[in-house]
Protein backbone atom coordinates (compact mmCIF):
# COMPACT_ATOMS: atom_id res chain seq x y z
CA UNK A 1 0.00 0.00 0.00
CA UNK A 2 1.22 3.61 -0.87
CA UNK A 3 1.69 5.44 2.46
CA UNK A 4 -0.69 8.24 3.48
CA UNK A 5 0.47 11.49 3.53
CA UNK A 6 0.45 11.30 7.66
CA UNK A 7 2.84 8.13 7.14
CA UNK A 8 5.45 9.98 4.54
CA UNK A 9 5.26 12.72 7.68
CA UNK A 10 6.20 9.57 10.49
CA UNK A 11 8.35 8.30 8.24
CA UNK A 12 10.13 11.24 7.42
CA UNK A 13 10.03 12.26 11.81
CA UNK A 14 11.94 8.84 12.03
CA UNK A 15 14.96 11.15 10.75
CA UNK A 16 14.94 13.94 13.27
CA UNK A 17 17.98 13.87 16.31
CA UNK A 18 17.88 15.10 19.32
CA UNK A 19 19.11 18.83 19.60
CA UNK A 20 18.19 19.44 15.19
CA UNK A 21 17.21 22.77 13.82
CA UNK A 22 14.59 22.01 11.20
CA UNK A 23 12.72 23.73 8.75
CA UNK A 24 9.35 22.27 7.19
CA UNK A 25 8.38 23.20 3.78
CA UNK A 26 4.37 23.49 3.37
CA UNK A 27 2.27 20.57 2.77
CA UNK A 28 3.10 17.29 3.56
CA UNK A 29 6.80 18.26 5.54
CA UNK A 30 4.19 20.58 8.26
CA UNK A 31 2.40 17.37 8.87
CA UNK A 32 6.57 16.18 10.12
CA UNK A 33 5.79 18.60 13.24
CA UNK A 34 3.08 16.30 14.64
CA UNK A 35 5.58 12.88 14.58
CA UNK A 36 8.70 13.95 16.76
CA UNK A 37 9.33 11.35 19.16
CA UNK A 38 8.59 12.80 22.58
CA UNK A 39 12.48 11.77 23.85
CA UNK A 40 13.89 13.77 21.48
CA UNK A 41 14.21 18.07 21.66
CA UNK A 42 13.58 19.70 17.72
CA UNK A 43 13.55 23.09 17.32
CA UNK A 44 11.56 24.51 14.40
CA UNK A 45 12.43 27.25 11.69
CA UNK A 46 9.95 29.25 9.77
CA UNK A 47 11.69 31.02 7.23
CA UNK A 48 9.34 34.16 7.64
CA UNK A 49 11.44 34.86 10.95
CA UNK A 50 10.69 32.83 13.65
CA UNK A 51 12.87 29.75 15.42
CA UNK A 52 10.84 27.67 18.20
CA UNK A 53 7.85 27.29 16.44
CA UNK A 54 5.00 26.21 18.73
CA UNK A 55 1.59 24.51 17.88
CA UNK A 56 -1.45 26.07 16.58
CA UNK A 57 -3.15 28.43 18.96
CA UNK A 58 -6.33 27.57 20.78
CA UNK A 59 -9.18 30.49 19.54
CA UNK A 60 -8.23 32.66 22.52
CA UNK A 61 -3.99 32.68 21.37
CA UNK A 62 -4.63 33.79 17.71
CA UNK A 63 -2.29 36.72 17.02
CA UNK A 64 -2.17 38.04 13.86
CA UNK A 65 1.26 39.22 14.39
CA UNK A 66 2.20 35.15 14.64
CA UNK A 67 2.28 33.55 11.50
CA UNK A 68 4.44 30.87 9.91
CA UNK A 69 5.72 30.63 6.38
CA UNK A 70 2.25 29.04 4.99
CA UNK A 71 0.86 32.32 6.62
CA UNK A 72 -0.82 30.35 9.25
CA UNK A 73 -1.27 31.33 12.80
CA UNK A 74 1.30 29.46 15.20
CA UNK A 75 2.50 30.09 18.52
CA UNK A 76 5.71 30.15 19.85
CA UNK A 77 7.30 27.22 21.82
CA UNK A 78 9.16 28.15 24.99
CA UNK A 79 13.11 29.38 24.00
CA UNK A 80 11.73 30.94 20.76
CA UNK A 81 13.27 33.76 19.01
CA UNK A 82 12.06 36.02 16.41
CA UNK A 83 13.92 38.00 13.45
CA UNK A 84 13.68 39.37 10.54
CA UNK A 85 13.98 37.73 6.74
CA UNK A 86 17.52 38.59 6.54
CA UNK A 87 18.57 36.94 9.66
CA UNK A 88 15.97 34.46 8.60
CA UNK A 89 18.29 33.65 5.71
CA UNK A 90 21.46 33.80 7.01
CA UNK A 91 20.76 30.79 8.95
CA UNK A 92 19.06 28.86 5.84
CA UNK A 93 22.41 29.78 3.44
CA UNK A 94 24.87 29.44 6.22
CA UNK A 95 24.49 26.44 6.40
CA UNK A 96 23.08 26.44 10.24
CA UNK A 97 19.50 24.58 10.04
CA UNK A 98 20.42 20.82 10.52
CA UNK A 99 17.49 19.53 7.96
CA UNK A 100 15.31 20.64 5.27
CA UNK A 101 12.35 18.60 4.09
CA UNK A 102 9.95 20.39 1.55
CA UNK A 103 8.18 19.33 -1.31
CA UNK A 104 8.81 19.02 -5.57
CA UNK A 105 6.85 18.29 -8.39
CA UNK A 106 9.57 16.64 -9.80
CA UNK A 107 13.34 15.50 -9.39
CA UNK A 108 15.62 13.62 -11.29
CA UNK A 109 18.84 11.11 -10.71
CA UNK A 110 21.23 14.09 -11.12
CA UNK A 111 19.55 15.77 -7.56
CA UNK A 112 17.54 18.22 -9.23
CA UNK A 113 14.64 19.27 -8.15
CA UNK A 114 11.74 21.26 -10.03
CA UNK A 115 9.44 22.46 -7.12
CA UNK A 116 8.34 25.85 -8.14
CA UNK A 117 6.00 26.69 -11.50
CA UNK A 118 4.62 25.07 -14.27
CA UNK A 119 5.25 27.34 -16.93
CA UNK A 120 1.62 28.43 -18.41
CA UNK A 121 -0.37 26.93 -15.99
CA UNK A 122 0.57 27.51 -12.25
CA UNK A 123 2.94 30.64 -11.27
CA UNK A 124 3.10 31.20 -7.54
CA UNK A 125 6.88 31.39 -7.17
CA UNK A 126 9.76 29.92 -5.10
CA UNK A 127 9.23 31.62 -2.37
CA UNK A 128 12.38 30.30 0.35
CA UNK A 129 12.28 26.85 -0.97
CA UNK A 130 15.35 28.39 -3.73
CA UNK A 131 17.67 29.72 -0.82
CA UNK A 132 16.62 26.25 1.35
CA UNK A 133 18.35 23.43 -1.44
CA UNK A 134 20.39 26.30 -2.19
CA UNK A 135 22.38 26.24 1.27
CA UNK A 136 21.28 23.16 3.46
CA UNK A 137 23.33 20.37 3.26
CA UNK A 138 20.78 17.94 4.80
CA UNK A 139 17.58 17.64 2.82
CA UNK A 140 14.92 15.01 2.28
CA UNK A 141 12.78 15.94 -0.60
CA UNK A 142 8.78 14.40 0.53
CA UNK A 143 6.03 13.66 -2.82
CA UNK A 144 4.22 11.12 -4.56
CA UNK A 145 5.82 8.71 -7.17
CA UNK A 146 3.89 9.35 -9.45
CA UNK A 147 1.16 11.41 -10.64
CA UNK A 148 -2.63 9.83 -10.77
CA UNK A 149 -2.07 8.92 -14.31
CA UNK A 150 1.50 6.67 -13.48
CA UNK A 151 3.36 8.98 -14.88
CA UNK A 152 6.98 9.34 -12.78
CA UNK A 153 7.85 11.87 -11.18
CA UNK A 154 11.55 10.46 -10.41
CA UNK A 155 12.90 11.49 -13.62
CA UNK A 156 16.59 11.14 -15.70
CA UNK A 157 16.16 15.06 -16.45
CA UNK A 158 13.52 17.71 -15.03
CA UNK A 159 11.10 19.14 -17.29
CA UNK A 160 9.81 22.03 -15.39
CA UNK A 161 12.28 24.84 -14.43
CA UNK A 162 14.30 24.25 -11.77
CA UNK A 163 14.53 25.04 -7.91
CA UNK A 164 18.22 23.98 -7.22
CA UNK A 165 21.08 21.91 -9.34
CA UNK A 166 22.71 18.95 -8.31
CA UNK A 167 21.20 19.32 -4.66
CA UNK A 168 19.00 17.03 -3.63
CA UNK A 169 20.30 13.27 -2.03
CA UNK A 170 17.29 12.18 -0.44
CA UNK A 171 13.95 11.71 -1.49
CA UNK A 172 10.68 10.14 0.05
CA UNK A 173 7.19 9.25 -2.12
CA UNK A 174 4.50 7.19 -0.95
CA UNK A 175 6.13 3.92 -2.50
CA UNK A 176 9.78 4.26 -1.42
CA UNK A 177 12.89 6.05 0.60
CA UNK A 178 15.45 6.53 -1.90
CA UNK A 179 18.89 8.30 -2.27
CA UNK A 180 20.30 9.50 -5.17
CA UNK A 181 24.10 9.74 -5.64
CA UNK A 182 26.78 9.16 -8.74
CA UNK A 183 23.75 10.45 -11.25
CA UNK A 184 21.84 7.28 -10.08
CA UNK A 185 18.35 6.29 -7.42
CA UNK A 186 19.64 4.02 -4.82
CA UNK A 187 16.37 2.12 -3.41
CA UNK A 188 17.11 2.04 0.65
CA UNK A 189 12.75 1.40 1.44
CA UNK A 190 10.06 -0.02 0.07
CA UNK A 191 6.58 1.22 1.69
CA UNK A 192 4.47 -1.77 3.60
CA UNK A 193 3.37 -4.15 0.87
CA UNK A 194 5.01 -2.40 -2.43
CA UNK A 195 6.97 -4.23 -4.41
CA UNK A 196 10.38 -3.48 -6.10
CA UNK A 197 9.23 -4.41 -9.20
CA UNK A 198 6.24 -1.91 -8.61
CA UNK A 199 9.01 0.78 -7.68
CA UNK A 200 10.78 0.03 -10.73
CA UNK A 201 7.85 0.87 -12.71
CA UNK A 202 7.13 3.99 -12.01
CA UNK A 203 10.64 5.43 -11.66
CA UNK A 204 11.69 6.84 -14.79
CA UNK A 205 15.28 7.52 -13.71
CA UNK A 206 18.18 4.76 -13.33
CA UNK A 207 17.42 2.72 -10.20
CA UNK A 208 19.76 0.82 -8.47
CA UNK A 209 18.16 -1.91 -6.45
CA UNK A 210 20.99 -3.95 -4.14
CA UNK A 211 19.99 -6.80 -1.98
CA UNK A 212 16.95 -7.44 -0.39
CA UNK A 213 15.32 -3.98 0.16
CA UNK A 214 13.36 -3.72 3.55
CA UNK A 215 9.92 -2.43 4.43
CA UNK A 216 10.06 1.09 6.20
CA UNK A 217 9.29 1.00 9.84
CA UNK A 218 6.94 3.31 10.99
CA UNK B 1 12.18 73.50 15.00
CA UNK B 2 11.52 69.87 14.16
CA UNK B 3 15.17 68.35 14.65
CA UNK B 4 14.83 64.57 14.79
CA UNK B 5 11.11 64.78 15.14
CA UNK B 6 9.81 62.69 12.41
CA UNK B 7 6.04 62.62 13.05
CA UNK B 8 3.93 63.58 10.61
CA UNK B 9 0.26 64.87 11.17
CA UNK B 10 -1.35 62.77 8.08
CA UNK B 11 -0.80 59.80 5.40
CA UNK B 12 -1.51 62.57 2.47
CA UNK B 13 1.77 63.98 4.24
CA UNK B 14 3.38 60.82 4.62
CA UNK B 15 3.34 59.70 1.08
CA UNK B 16 3.65 63.50 -0.16
CA UNK B 17 6.42 63.57 -3.28
CA UNK B 18 5.48 60.02 -4.57
CA UNK B 19 5.05 60.16 -8.25
CA UNK B 20 4.35 57.88 -11.21
CA UNK B 21 6.95 55.33 -12.44
CA UNK B 22 8.55 55.25 -8.91
CA UNK B 23 10.08 52.09 -7.17
CA UNK B 24 8.74 51.62 -3.83
CA UNK B 25 9.56 48.93 -1.14
CA UNK B 26 7.05 47.38 1.37
CA UNK B 27 7.86 45.47 4.52
CA UNK B 28 5.38 42.32 5.40
CA UNK B 29 5.50 38.76 4.74
CA UNK B 30 1.74 37.63 3.20
CA UNK B 31 -0.57 39.70 5.28
CA UNK B 32 1.71 40.00 8.23
CA UNK B 33 2.85 43.12 9.13
CA UNK B 34 2.11 45.37 6.52
CA UNK B 35 1.97 48.67 5.85
CA UNK B 36 -2.06 48.63 5.75
CA UNK B 37 -3.12 52.57 5.24
CA UNK B 38 -0.08 53.73 3.57
CA UNK B 39 -0.93 51.07 0.54
CA UNK B 40 -4.64 52.91 1.14
CA UNK B 41 -2.90 56.03 0.59
CA UNK B 42 -1.41 54.79 -2.63
CA UNK B 43 -4.36 53.92 -4.30
CA UNK B 44 -6.12 57.00 -2.70
CA UNK B 45 -3.53 59.76 -5.08
CA UNK B 46 -3.99 57.02 -7.96
CA UNK B 47 0.01 56.75 -8.30
CA UNK B 48 0.58 54.54 -11.71
CA UNK B 49 3.64 52.43 -13.25
CA UNK B 50 4.83 52.01 -9.92
CA UNK B 51 7.19 49.42 -8.98
CA UNK B 52 7.10 47.27 -6.24
CA UNK B 53 9.32 45.04 -4.19
CA UNK B 54 8.05 43.30 -1.73
CA UNK B 55 7.95 39.86 -0.45
CA UNK B 56 4.59 39.01 -1.91
CA UNK B 57 1.44 41.17 -3.70
CA UNK B 58 -1.21 40.52 -1.09
CA UNK B 59 -5.01 39.27 -1.62
CA UNK B 60 -7.26 40.47 -4.05
CA UNK B 61 -8.62 43.09 -1.82
CA UNK B 62 -6.20 43.38 0.85
CA UNK B 63 -2.82 44.38 0.83
CA UNK B 64 -0.80 45.36 -2.26
CA UNK B 65 -3.67 43.43 -3.81
CA UNK B 66 -5.60 46.72 -3.90
CA UNK B 67 -3.19 48.52 -6.14
CA UNK B 68 -4.31 45.91 -9.13
CA UNK B 69 -7.68 46.84 -10.36
CA UNK B 70 -6.52 50.73 -11.42
CA UNK B 71 -3.45 48.84 -12.89
CA UNK B 72 -1.01 51.52 -10.42
CA UNK B 73 1.55 48.48 -10.63
CA UNK B 74 3.65 48.23 -13.98
CA UNK B 75 6.14 45.64 -12.21
CA UNK B 76 6.47 43.72 -9.01
CA UNK B 77 10.06 42.20 -7.58
CA UNK B 78 8.73 39.06 -5.21
CA UNK B 79 9.21 35.50 -3.85
CA UNK B 80 5.73 34.18 -4.09
CA UNK B 81 2.63 36.07 -5.49
CA UNK B 82 -0.29 32.76 -5.50
CA UNK B 83 -3.60 33.74 -3.43
CA UNK B 84 -4.62 36.66 -5.83
CA UNK B 85 -6.47 36.32 -9.32
CA UNK B 86 -6.54 39.72 -10.61
CA UNK B 87 -2.74 39.71 -10.45
CA UNK B 88 -2.20 36.25 -12.03
CA UNK B 89 -5.16 37.45 -14.56
CA UNK B 90 -2.96 40.37 -14.92
CA UNK B 91 0.30 38.21 -15.21
CA UNK B 92 -0.62 35.81 -17.95
CA UNK B 93 -2.02 38.84 -19.97
CA UNK B 94 1.11 40.48 -19.87
CA UNK B 95 0.12 43.63 -18.23
CA UNK B 96 2.06 43.52 -15.31
CA UNK B 97 5.83 42.41 -15.20
CA UNK B 98 6.77 39.86 -12.75
CA UNK B 99 10.33 39.31 -11.16
CA UNK B 100 10.30 36.20 -9.00
CA UNK B 101 13.00 36.76 -6.54
CA UNK B 102 14.24 34.07 -4.37
CA UNK B 103 13.34 35.19 -0.72
CA UNK B 104 16.38 35.18 1.20
CA UNK B 105 17.79 36.71 -2.13
CA UNK B 106 15.04 39.40 -1.67
CA UNK B 107 15.78 40.07 1.41
CA UNK B 108 19.46 40.23 0.74
CA UNK B 109 18.83 42.58 -1.58
CA UNK B 110 17.15 44.94 0.27
CA UNK B 111 19.57 44.86 2.95
CA UNK B 112 22.43 45.06 0.33
CA UNK B 113 20.79 48.25 -0.73
CA UNK B 114 20.06 50.23 2.45
CA UNK B 115 23.78 49.26 3.37
CA UNK B 116 25.35 50.46 0.29
CA UNK B 117 26.44 47.58 -1.09
CA UNK B 118 25.26 47.26 -5.02
CA UNK B 119 25.59 43.57 -5.16
CA UNK B 120 26.71 40.05 -3.64
CA UNK B 121 27.46 36.70 -4.45
CA UNK B 122 25.25 33.91 -3.52
CA UNK B 123 24.34 30.27 -4.17
CA UNK B 124 20.63 30.69 -4.46
CA UNK B 125 19.16 30.37 -7.73
CA UNK B 126 22.68 28.78 -9.60
CA UNK B 127 21.67 26.21 -12.35
CA UNK B 128 17.54 27.88 -12.38
CA UNK B 129 16.09 30.69 -14.43
CA UNK B 130 16.76 32.66 -11.43
CA UNK B 131 20.41 32.57 -12.78
CA UNK B 132 19.78 33.77 -16.70
CA UNK B 133 21.84 37.01 -17.78
CA UNK B 134 23.64 36.64 -14.43
CA UNK B 135 27.47 36.31 -13.62
CA UNK B 136 28.82 33.36 -12.51
CA UNK B 137 32.03 32.77 -10.11
CA UNK B 138 33.47 30.14 -8.25
CA UNK B 139 34.58 30.64 -4.87
CA UNK B 140 36.75 27.60 -3.26
CA UNK B 141 34.81 25.27 -5.79
CA UNK B 142 31.19 26.38 -5.53
CA UNK B 143 29.60 28.63 -8.11
CA UNK B 144 27.72 31.76 -7.00
CA UNK B 145 25.41 34.03 -8.99
CA UNK B 146 25.78 38.17 -8.63
CA UNK B 147 22.54 39.91 -7.21
CA UNK B 148 22.61 43.30 -7.60
CA UNK B 149 21.12 45.63 -4.65
CA UNK B 150 17.39 47.62 -4.62
CA UNK B 151 16.96 51.03 -2.94
CA UNK B 152 13.34 52.59 -3.33
CA UNK B 153 12.27 55.87 -4.03
CA UNK B 154 10.01 54.86 -1.13
CA UNK B 155 10.29 52.37 1.85
CA UNK B 156 6.77 51.73 3.14
CA UNK B 157 7.11 50.04 6.34
CA UNK B 158 4.75 48.62 9.88
CA UNK B 159 6.32 48.59 12.97
CA UNK B 160 4.66 47.93 16.05
CA UNK B 161 6.01 50.97 18.47
CA UNK B 162 8.42 54.27 17.89
CA UNK B 163 9.10 56.83 19.49
CA UNK B 164 8.95 60.49 17.99
CA UNK B 165 12.49 60.36 16.96
CA UNK B 166 11.80 57.15 14.27
CA UNK B 167 13.29 54.36 17.00
CA UNK B 168 11.39 51.50 15.59
CA UNK B 169 9.81 48.30 17.35
CA UNK B 170 8.62 45.35 15.88
CA UNK B 171 6.40 42.51 16.95
CA UNK B 172 6.43 39.03 16.25
CA UNK B 173 6.85 37.99 13.10
CA UNK B 174 5.59 40.72 11.90
CA UNK B 175 9.06 42.21 11.82
CA UNK B 176 9.51 40.20 8.21
CA UNK B 177 11.49 42.18 5.43
CA UNK B 178 10.22 45.26 7.41
CA UNK B 179 13.94 47.15 9.12
CA UNK B 180 15.41 45.82 5.72
CA UNK B 181 12.69 48.02 3.48
CA UNK B 182 13.30 50.67 6.22
CA UNK B 183 16.65 50.76 5.77
CA UNK B 184 16.64 50.30 1.59
CA UNK B 185 14.54 53.69 1.22
CA UNK B 186 15.54 56.80 -0.68
CA UNK B 187 12.28 58.55 1.97
CA UNK B 188 11.46 55.86 4.54
CA UNK B 189 7.80 56.37 5.77
CA UNK B 190 7.09 54.06 8.72
CA UNK B 191 3.30 53.71 10.37
CA UNK B 192 2.64 52.24 13.69
CA UNK B 193 0.26 51.58 16.30
CA UNK B 194 1.71 53.46 19.21
CA UNK B 195 4.21 56.26 19.23
CA UNK B 196 5.60 57.11 22.44
CA UNK B 197 7.69 60.18 23.82
CA UNK B 198 11.58 60.19 23.20
CA UNK B 199 13.22 58.22 26.29
CA UNK B 200 10.74 56.10 26.39
CA UNK B 201 11.77 52.86 24.67
CA UNK B 202 15.00 50.92 26.08
CA UNK B 203 18.06 51.34 23.84
CA UNK B 204 18.61 48.03 24.28
CA UNK B 205 15.30 46.66 22.37
CA UNK B 206 15.00 49.05 19.46
CA UNK B 207 14.88 47.13 16.04
CA UNK B 208 15.50 49.95 13.53
CA UNK B 209 17.44 53.19 14.66
CA UNK B 210 15.63 56.04 13.93
CA UNK B 211 18.02 57.45 11.38
CA UNK B 212 16.81 55.04 8.48
CA UNK B 213 13.62 56.76 9.03
CA UNK B 214 12.07 60.27 7.83
CA UNK B 215 8.26 59.98 8.16
CA UNK B 216 5.92 58.59 11.22
CA UNK B 217 2.51 58.49 11.57
CA UNK B 218 0.35 56.44 13.69
CA UNK B 219 -2.48 54.30 12.24
CA UNK B 220 -5.07 51.82 13.28
CA UNK B 221 -4.91 48.57 11.98
CA UNK B 222 -7.16 45.77 10.61
CA UNK B 223 -4.61 42.93 10.39
CA UNK B 224 -6.10 40.74 8.37
CA UNK B 225 -5.71 36.49 8.92
CA UNK B 226 -4.76 34.69 5.34
CA UNK B 227 -4.63 31.25 7.47
CA UNK B 228 -7.04 31.19 10.59
CA UNK B 229 -5.71 27.66 11.89
CA UNK B 230 -6.40 26.91 15.58
CA UNK B 231 -6.28 23.84 17.60
CA UNK B 232 -9.14 23.10 20.44
CA UNK B 233 -8.89 24.32 23.67
CA UNK B 234 -8.61 21.20 25.13
CA UNK B 235 -4.94 20.20 26.21
CA UNK B 236 -5.92 16.69 25.81
CA UNK B 237 -6.03 17.01 21.63
CA UNK B 238 -3.66 16.29 19.54
CA UNK B 239 -0.42 17.82 19.25
CA UNK B 240 -0.70 20.97 16.02
CA UNK B 241 2.05 22.30 14.19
Amino acid sequence: MALSREQIAQRVANELKDGYYVNLGIGIPTLVANFIPDDIEVMLQSENGLLGMGQFPTEEEIDADLINAGKQTVTMAAGASVFDSAESFAMIRGGHVDLTVLGAFEVDANGNIASYMIPGKLIKGMGGAMDLVAGADNIIVTMTHASKHGVSKLLKNCTLPLTGKGCIKKVLTDLAFIEIKDGKFHLLERAPGVSVEEIIKLTEGELVVTGDIPEMKL
Amino acid sequence: MAGFDKVVSSYEEAMAGLTDNMTVISGGFGLCGIPENLISEIKRKGTKGLTLVSNNCGVDDFGLGVLLPNRQIKKIVASYVGENAEFERQMMAGELEVELTPQGTLAEKMRAGGAGIPAFFTATGVGTPVAEGKEVRNFNGRDYILEEAIVGDFAIVKAWKADRYGNLVFRKTARNFNPLAATAGKITVVEVEEIVEVGELDPDQIHTPGIYVNRLIQGTFEKRIEQRTTRPADPQAVKGV
